[in-house]
């Protein structure tokens, strides 16, 4: 047979290739070089010489730091096992029972995500700091340490917990129970052979997910860990405290081992053949059970008045002239000293969040838009495909790490972005990436996979297909990649602690340098900014959701006829 | 000439062969199908044809240009696919002026009376604000329908372009499909798997199967004179059976059956099963040598002859229709 046209191959859309170079190029100069870099950098040592793992060794010779190691692997071990059996409680509780609140309970679930984690340490010393005000009640516990470390990364990795479960208890297939009551099977039984089956993959993800996210926090240990020290303590001790970088680099690697064994479970998991939920299953009838109902309420009131406690605590300190001791209403701790960062760290914030919200949303609908539908560069699209997962196991402090190392050298021409606001920018979108990109990816699938075809046969321009039909039909994703990007980077400290320029200080960081300088009041009041202005965000997007989900529904429904 | 011709077309996906030299022509005007089971590789070469794949080898040559290396912006023509691709967020009329308006020729006014023009053909004048959700199956597909000519293309292709509805629409789709075709005298290729589409659209049929072409002609001669086993099995129903002089395919519509023994050419067969199917009965019977064969009847015919299982019947059948072939098919 004749292969004529193999050896005439040509680039059918050369615009769409050009794009498509330059954004793997970016994405390639925002995360790959910078990662390798760091990799190199753990294994030289400080005149740039080759030290194999001489710097390893170093490390764990030092009692202090190895001990550090240990600390951080036991308060994420603790952490995680009751995260994820409060997150499964909770949900299951929303999923499972009949109790009331529901919709309040949902919401309160997610507070934690809308504040940085240092708020959760700030919150615990309003409460129960020397001057706490559950410790002037007389309930006293030492929160500086490994306790208040815990605590606060509970609360930080809650949310996350609950949310896997709130969607794996989504689904159940009512006739499994039904049969299970035919049989006589009491709730027990059903729990233990049906339910626990059911999320059995979702409770491994839930314990590797919460144990990787408290093994690389920086925020919460950093304000309430006192000299209980931790990796992302150390590694920040390291690189900013003795400029020991190769020794910085050596922790980055070890705060990758977490997500390293999550990715290996979530293989090992997935390649095994777990049950999908089948297209007949039926809808789970929950059966009235009143003292079901009252536990789980319990359960429910208790986390929610919890995180109520916080927040009025911080509202009570922040709107306080000096809580316990002048007990009188004011407005002034919202006058920010200038030494800690003043109001214009929450401004900077906001800045930096609104533009990596701008231009990591453009950035991942343009790429993954590529990605999914586009006609061009094979290897570029799997490669592009293959790396949109990695940013998700990368800590923020080993992103800021490597983004020193990479940009800072002198060699670099990119050399000029470092101590600006566009260094900051392009770390959150690093390092945010992942998610957004599977919601992108995701609400492009759902298109019609011919749209492309169409309008190529009505000599329609593809820019002009993307921007009237692509893009209008995933608004409400690009929404979402919108406001999850500004969320977080209104929340982020460790990818940009090391990175935030001397005259760009973020609301974040201030936080920290408040509770450093014993300004805790002041503390507060940023947190509540910074909740407020994300609380704004999320509800935008949830009315406009409201308003649109059925015709958005209705749109999508007409591309599932076939 | 031809206007529309593929030359020893050759394509495989991923080591797969999807299309082994491929040779077809298509006049001007004329509605062709092109019909076989899925995986044939008929969608393939509609999309060869449309420029959406590449051939790994030979040529499509369209009015007498070759164009196997164009693109599908350059190919004029207009496309209906199964799922339609109508942009939901664009109602009708829109869906139609976002290809009009690139044509940069035509002023607003023009595209807008080109627009109701087509929606007057398709008979959806009275829906074109709707989207296309708050539309029925057989509503979208004459929008998409429409949307493909507006451009008055130079051809017309439709893959799989009625399977996605009720039968019932379906088939009052197809009258209206050839009634536009017709009407505008385009050159269309439709691709399908449904045997009766192709046979009531098509002036002329094109059978694939397994990435080759089987047979091509009218719809008459291909069902009446299939040249292999596999067209003959695929359209219609085909009774096989072999004897001393060869292998046979007979239709069971052909076959005479009576209670009476004829007097001469019979086979005589007992009656395993009677199947109503409306306005037919099908009766399967069991010849002497154990081969299974169906005759259809007119039920009235069959119920004058009070036809039960375990009868014994004899089977007449035509010289004239009986069609012969060189090897034996399973048993069907």
């Amino acid at each position: 047979m004749m292969l004529n046209n193999k050896q005439k191959l040509q680039i059918k859309n050369p615009s769409q290739s050009i794009l498509m170079l330059v954004l793997t190029f970016t994405f390639f100069t925002g995360m790959v070089l910078p990662l390798f870099t760091l990799f190199i950098k753990a294994f030289q040592n400080s005149d740039g010489g080759f030290a194999g793992f001489g710097n390893y060794l170093k490390y764990f010779s030092q009692p202090a730091l190895s001990y550090s190691v240990i600390n951080t692997i036991n308060v994420s071990f603790i952490t995680s096992v009751i995260s994820t059996v409060l997150g499964f409680a909770y949900a299951y509780a929303l999923r499972r029972t009949n109790i009331k609140l529901k919709k309040i309970f949902r919401y309160a679930a997610l507070f934690p995500i809308f504040v940085p984690t240092v708020v959760h340490g700030i919150g615990l010393i309003v409460l129960f700091g020397k001057q706490g005000i559950l410790t002037q009640l007389g309930f006293f516990i030492e929160i500086y340490g490994k306790t208040g470390i815990i605590l606060s990364e509970i609360i930080y990795t809650f949310p996350q917990s609950f949310l896997m479960f709130y969607v794996a208890l989504h689904y159940a297939d009512g006739r499994l129970y039904e049969v299970a009551d035919s049989m006589g099977c009491n709730a027990l039984v059903k729990f233990l052979r049906i339910t626990l089956p059911e999320v059995k993959y979702t409770l491994i993800n839930s314990l590797f997910v919460c144990f990787t996210l408290s093994f690389t926090d920086f925020g919460a240990p950093k304000v309430i860990g006192g000299s209980f020290n931790v990796l992302a303590t150390d590694l920040y001790k390291q690189v900013a405290g003795q400029f020991n970088f190769n020794m910085g680099a050596v922790v980055s690697t070890l705060l990758l081992i977490p997500a390293l064994l999550t990715f290996a479970a979530d293989r090992a998991l997935n390649s095994g053949n777990f049950s999908e939920i089948s297209s007949k299953a039926i809808k789970l009838k929950i059966k009235d059970n009143k003292l079901r109902d009252a536990m789980f309420f319990t359960v429910c009131f208790l986390i929610f008045s919890f995180f109520l406690l916080i927040i009025g605590a911080l509202t009570l300190d922040a709107l306080m002239k000096y809580y316990p001791y002048e007990r009188s209403f004011t407005f002034g701790h919202f006058k920010f000293s200038q030494s800690t960062g003043g109001i214009q760290s929450f401004v900077n914030s906001i800045v930096m969040s609104l533009l990596t919200a701008v231009f990591g949303t453009i950035f991942i609908f343009v790429y993954s838009y590529l990605i999914e539908k586009g006609k061009e560069m094979r290897t570029l699209k799997k490669i592009g495909r293959l790396l949109s997962v990695v940013p998700i196991a990368l800590p923020g402090m080993v992103i800021g790490l490597s983004f020193i190392f990479f940009f800072n050298s002198r060699e670099n021409p990119l050399n000029f972005i470092y101590g600006t606001v566009v260094i900051l920018v392009l770390a959150n979108i690093v390092h945010f990436y992942s998610v957004p990109y599977v919601t992108a990816a995701g609400a492009l699938r759902k298109l019609d996979k011919e749209f492309e075809s169409i309008a190529e046969s009505m000599r329609i321009p593809g820019w002009k297909v993307f921007l009237k039909v692509s893009v209008p039909m995933s608004f409400p994703a690009i929404l979402e990649i919108f406001m999850f990007y500004f969320v977080n980077s209104m929340v982020t400290v460790s990818a940009v602690v090391f990175l935030y320029p001397a005259d760009f200080k973020i609301a974040s960081v201030a936080i920290t340098h408040m509770e450093e300088a014993g300004d805790i009041a002041q503390a507060a009041a940023m947190s509540l900014l910074i909740l407020l202005v994300n609380l704004i965000i999320r509800g935008s997007y949830e009315i406009y959701m409201f308003f649109n989900r059925k015709h958005q529904k209705k749109m999508e429904e007409v591309m599932l006829d076939d | 000439m031809s206007y529309l011709k593929v030359e020893n077309i050759y394509k495989q996906f991923a080591g797969k062969v999807a299309l082994e030299d491929v040779n077809a022509e298509f006049e001007k005007g004329e509605l062709v199908c092109i019909l076989g089971p899925s995986g044939c590789g008929k969608t393939t070469l509609l999309r060869i044809i449309a420029g959406l794949e590449t051939a790994d080898g030979g040529k499509v040559i369209i009015d007498g240009r070759d164009c196997t290396m164009l693109p599908p912006s350059k190919r004029n023509f207009g496309i209906v696919f199964q799922s339609y691709a109508l942009f939901p967020n664009m109602t009708v009329e829109q869906n139609i002026l976002f290809g009009l308006s690139e044509q940069k020729k035509l002023n607003r006014k023009q595209l807008r009376s080109r627009a109701l023009e087509v929606l007057e053909l398709v008979d959806l004048t009275e829906h074109k604000n709707k989207y296309p959700f708050q539309l029925s199956g057989g509503q979208q597909q004459r929008t998409a329908l429409a949307r493909a000519i507006a451009l008055s293309p130079g051809y017309l292709l439709l893959d799989e372009p009625l399977s996605a509805l009720d039968a019932k629409v379906r088939s009052k789709l197809r009258l209206e499909i050839r009634r536009i075709q017709r009407e505008l005298g385009i050159t269309t290729v439709m691709v399908t798997h449904d045997q009766e589409e192709a046979l009531t659209m098509a002036d002329r049929i094109i059978v694939m199967n397994n990435a080759v072409i089987e047979q091509v002609g009218a719809p008459r001669a291909i069902y009446e004179r299939p040249e292999n086993k596999f067209v003959a099995d695929f359209i219609g129903t085909m009774n096989f059976y072999h004897n001393s002089t060869g292998d046979f395919g007979i239709r069971p519509e052909n076959i005479i059956l009576t209670k009476n023994k004829p007097s001469e050419n019979y086979l005589t067969g007992k009656i395993t099963f009677l199947e109503f199917k409306g306005a037919m009965i099908r009766v399967y019977s069991k010849l002497h040598d154990n081969c299974e064969i169906c005759a259809d009847l007119p039920a009235e015919t069959a119920a004058a002859m009070e036809l039960t299982e375990n009868d014994t019947v004899y089977l007449r059948i035509a010289d004239r229709h009986l069609i012969q072939y060189a090897e034996a098919l399973e048993a069907v």
